[in-house]
């Protein structure tokens, strides 16, 4: 092998042919003996050999003393499918000195024996078949070297929510430099807006705020707030990204966010962090624990820029840190990995049509109840409504509003639903001892450590009152909302006259992902989920090398798996940097710069960003490093002259010839 | 095919609306030249002040009501479609409805015909002796809201409004026929419409708050579980008034009936019971346009006059 990617040309005819009975698997069915007649026979094969299970380590030093006795240049393994030992004979081979590209494998067992049980004559006579195409296109192998790429030590993560946080935090006591970046002014994501978690109650900003702090001031972290990630291009190993620092009107490196501009800033708004039940000022930290603790202007309330006077807050600002003039800049940085943990936003409750006849400002979604129950909320945590502030007495919790709805919303689960509805319905009650929580359910879904038993609790210590049936609407009477809905256990029709309710609406990718999806160039799913490079063994992984998933943009997820999720990430991201070079098979396509028209057709049919077009020498040119060898490009070319290593067309007549 | 049904629902008429006499055929149904005579008057009246002319079908039948909902017996469908023979045949591209329930069965029988292709097959061959074969994109079937809102527009009926109502609030009333299955409705919400809110919008009217706007008026069980019809119908005008509506208004026949006749029950029957006057969306549009002789209100059980005169519609 050599580093450089180049092959190495050879032109051996000799082929060493090694038979598995796989026990009976393949022998009782295949005539072993009358195989390796035949084959033997055959022009360019030196050798046949034949043994029980040739995976086995016996079998694999029969593969090795033959390899490096140099009686052969090339091998096929007549065997079972490639996706099972292929590894394994490449391995032993290249052990023993030859090169693992030159191995090939016949499979005679799942494509042969196991369905010709039947048929001794005819089984045999196709396992002969197979072997000796094999043997054709192993004549013709070249010798490949893995292409090896360096690596960036760097990593990138968009979002700090809490899945971001820790994979950041992970990678960053790993040794390793992280950017991260979040479109707000503070890290925290949805996590920081939660009163209290299930299934323990234990304050959501109490157990958030540390970490926070940690992210602040880890040494390994670059804090990237207010910013967003603007353009990406390269490939795993060296992304070259270019982060948009928005204007936030404030030279940070002289604030010290002691609030005064906030305190004599004379516009107040709605805040989104508060879910427009609370107020914020134009000039404002989104919460009092906001990390970094920096305030920024928000442009379309501020007096100034709105109506061109004000200032008050330059005028108080005892540091002169406003800059009306600041600009948004754009940097560049240049990492290895990148990690995607853009999170969630709930589906807008004005939908639900149904419903529509309710609502009214005590009508709310389960984000806006949670800073109705925070402590650090609008109301300091004191339950009222948020029309008139009076304390409600009956109050109803309606599950999968939006969720598991094929027909007019999304047919997912959003799978934390019933856990935090359970929570609600339990904060209520511990704040309002004499009122009635009531809750909607399709399906009470309460997989995980301990959360059976938190609704248990709430149905069995806390009353909760539990109604298997969907609300089908719901209208305003008296300053009540009237519910009606259907008790489908006793088949009654329900009607409560509730003083407040509260949908748990569907999660959603959070706002913009088709944007991070056209960036990053990676797949989603027909809901706008990220998707994984596999749904069970590669979880975390995107198809596209380098770039990985973490927390809600994946598919809805509690807080701990949140967090392990973003922890699997972390270590996928400290794999890839941990390495000096990366390397990958050279499987790789390549271009006949005679044949070549340049008329770029591959290029648009590459998924990976594989292929520029050279303007000057008319041709295209693929880079190996992000070739994935998928082929795409070879059945676009109009003029055949992309073509595969080891899998080139010559190769293929070659075999098919043999058949015929 | 299902995507032609919805292509049909949404074909806008070519070029701007109406400048000069369209003519557009009819449906009456038997509702509307009986009990729901006030109806058909005072919208051929309306239209007729509108610049459409109305032409009725020379021959049209049954629409099969509810027989014509069961989907397993094609048979049942043959009254709304042999109606849509003779639509197509007059060669125009709008079949005009005013009735709910014709509106919903004609529809039906059309998305039928249009998107089950071995149905349209059985029942062509089965009518053999009908001269003109039916494929089920011909004609258009159109409520008289959607033929105001797209063919009129409500802004240009707007235009023709020359009394101003004085401190009336309508509460306008669906029902059902007009919004289901979703794919029929005559709003793109089936849950929340907003077509006739939008239309007497725009003609000043102020529109309650109604929650009862699609609950089901007991229907057809007014034959023979009153009962059901009477409770129904207490809930809807209850809503109604405590939202402070002066009328309930509605485009189906057989709403008003059961909204308009059980009220003298309920009156008699329920201590503190209000009634409230129903009409038809027609008969408020001509009122507001000054045509004062649409509507003969001998038959109407809670007489509408007093409240129309208060609110100066009725002079």
């Amino acid at each position: 092998m050599n580093g450089t990617g180049e092959k190495v040309k050879q032109r051996p005819n000799r082929i060493g042919v090694f038979i598995c009975h796989c026990g009976i698997n393949i022998a009782s069915v295949v005539d072993i003996e009358a195989v390796k007649g035949r084959i033997s026979g055959c022009p360019d094969v030196a050798l046949v050999k034949d043994y029980m299970y040739m995976c086995s380590e016996p079998g694999q030093m029969l593969l090795k003393e033959t390899c490096s006795s140099g009686q052969i240049d090339g091998v096929v393994i007549a065997a079972c499918s490639p996706t099972l030992h292929e590894a394994t004979f490449r391995g032993a081979a290249a052990e023993a000195g030859m090169n693992p590209y030159r191995i090939e494998i016949a499979n005679i067992r799942e494509q042969c024996s196991w369905v010709h049980h039947d048929d001794r004559g005819r089984a045999t006579e196709k396992a002969i078949d197979i072997i000796q195409s094999l043997v054709e296109r192993a004549k013709r192998d070249e010798s490949l070297a893995e292409v090896s790429i360096p690596v960036t030590k760097k990593a990138l993560v968009i979002g700090a929510g809490i899945s971001g946080m820790q994979a950041a935090l992970n990678i960053a006591n790993s040794g390793f430099e992280v950017f991260l970046v979040e479109r707000q002014p503070s890290i925290g994501g949805h996590m920081a807006q939660l009163s209290e978690t299930f299934p323990t109650l234990d304050c959501s900003q109490c157990i958030l705020t540390p970490r926070m702090v940690e992210v602040g001031r880890h040494k390994n972290i670059n804090l990237m707030t207010y910013s967003e990630v603007e353009e990406v291009s390269g490939y795993v190993g060296n992304f070259r990204v270019k982060v948009r620092r928005k204007a936030a009107y404030v030279d940070w490196s002289k604030c010290t966010g002691c609030g005064i501009c906030t305190e004599k800033c004379p516009t107040s708004v709605q805040s989104e962090f508060d879910r427009k039940i609370g107020q914020r000022k134009a000039i404002y930290t989104p919460f009092p624990q906001a990390v970094p603790n920096k305030v920024v202007i928000d442009r379309q309330s501020c007096l100034y820029f709105q109506k061109g006077k004000c200032r008050v807050c330059e005028k108080k600002c005892p540091l002169g840190a406003i800059d009306f003039e600041q600009k948004d800049r754009i940097e560049e940085i240049e990492v290895g990995a990148i990690v995607v943990a853009a999170g969630y936003d709930l589906y807008e409750k004005e939908k639900i049509e149904e419903y529509r006849m309710g609502y009214c400002s005590d009508v709310v979604d389960s984000l806006t109840f949670e800073r109705l129950l925070s402590a650090s909320g609008p109301t300091q945590g004191k339950l009222v409504r948020p029309s008139d502030a009076t304390v409600p007495k009956e109050i109803v919790f309606i599950q999968c509003a939006g969720s598991r709805d094929p027909d007019k919303h999304f047919a997912y689960c959003s799978r934390i639903c019933c856990m935090y509805t359970a929570k609600h319905a339990m904060l209520y009650k511990h704040r309002v001892p004499d009122g009635q929580p009531y809750v909607f359910y399709m399906d009470i879904r309460s997989g995980g450590k301990n959360y059976e038993e938190f609704v248990q609790r709430a149905i069995e210590e806390d009353n909760v009152l539990y109604i298997r049936g969907r609300v089908s609407r719901m209208y305003r009477e008296n300053g009540k909302i009237v519910v009606i809905g259907a008790d489908t256990l006793s088949g009654k029709n329900i009607e409560v006259r509730a003083d407040m309710v509260v949908l748990a609406m569907a999660m959603r990718p959070s706002s913009g992902y088709e944007e991070i999806v056209r960036k990053l160039k990676i797949q989603m799913d027909s809901n706008g989920f990220l998707t994984e490079a596999h749904p069970k063994l590669r979880p975390v992984e995107t198809l596209t090398q380098g770039i990985f998933l973490a927390g809600c943009i994946q598919a809805p997820k509690d807080i701990p798996d949140t967090v392990s999720q973003a922890g699997a990430a972390a270590s996928k991201v400290v794999e890839l940097l941990s390495r000096e070079k990366l390397t990958h098979e050279p499987i790789t396509s390549w271009v006949d710069e005679e044949l070549c028209t340049a008329c770029g057709q591959c290029v648009t049919q590459c998924s990976y960003d594989a292929i520029e077009l050279d303007r000057k020498k008319k041709t295209a040119r693929i880079n190996e490093a992000l070739c994935q060898g998928c082929g795409a490009c070879i059945v676009t070319c109009p003029s055949g002259a992309v073509q595969q290593r080891n899998f080139t067309l010559q190769q293929y007549y070659s075999m098919i010839e043999s058949f015929v | 095919m299902p995507i032609f049904a919805s292509l049909l629902g949404r074909i806008k008429p070519v070029g701007e609306p109406l400048n000069r006499m369209f003519t557009v055929s009819y449906m009456p149904g038997c509702t509307l030249k009986t009990s729901g005579k006030n109806f058909e008057e005072s919208t051929l009246k309306l239209l007729e002040r509108l610049d459409v002319k109305v032409e009725e079908l020379p021959s049209w039948y049954c629409c099969g009501t509810t027989y014509s909902l069961a989907s397993d017996n094609i048979m049942n469908h043959l009254a709304p479609i042999r109606t849509l023979i003779r639509a197509k045949e007059t060669g125009r591209r709008e079949l005009l409805v005013l009735c709910s329930m014709c509106y919903n069965t004609l529809r039906r029988a059309q998305d039928l015909v249009l998107n089950d292709e071995e149905k349209r097959n059985k029942i062509n061959d089965f009518m053999y002796r009908e001269e003109t074969e039916l494929s089920g994109h011909e004609v258009r079937v159109v409520h008289l809201l959607n033929f105001l809102k797209e063919f009129v527009g409500f802004e240009r009926l707007a235009e023709k409004v020359t009394r101003r109502a004085r401190d009336l609030t309508v509460a306008l009333y669906y029902g059902c026929m007009l919004l289901r299955p979703d794919e029929i409705s005559v709003d793109a919400s089936s849950e929340n419409p907003a077509i006739m809110e939008e239309l007497f919008t725009a003609c000043g009217v102020e529109t309650a708050y109604f929650p009862f706007k699609t609950e089901c008026c007991g229907s057809y069980q007014t034959v023979n579980r009153r009962s059901i019809v009477l409770e129904r119908v207490k809930e809807i005008v209850e809503s109604a008034v405590k939202n402070a509506a002066d009328l309930i208004v509605t485009s189906c026949p057989l709403c008003f009936f059961n909204l308009d006749d059980s009220q003298k029950i309920l009156l008699d029957d329920t201590p503190d019971f209000t009634s409230i006057p129903i009409l038809y969306i027609s008969q408020v549009l001509a009122l507001l346009m000054g045509i004062e002789d649409a509507t003969d209100y001998s038959l109407h059980a809670i007489d509408p006059r007093p409240v129309l005169k208060e609110k100066g519609l009725l002079r």
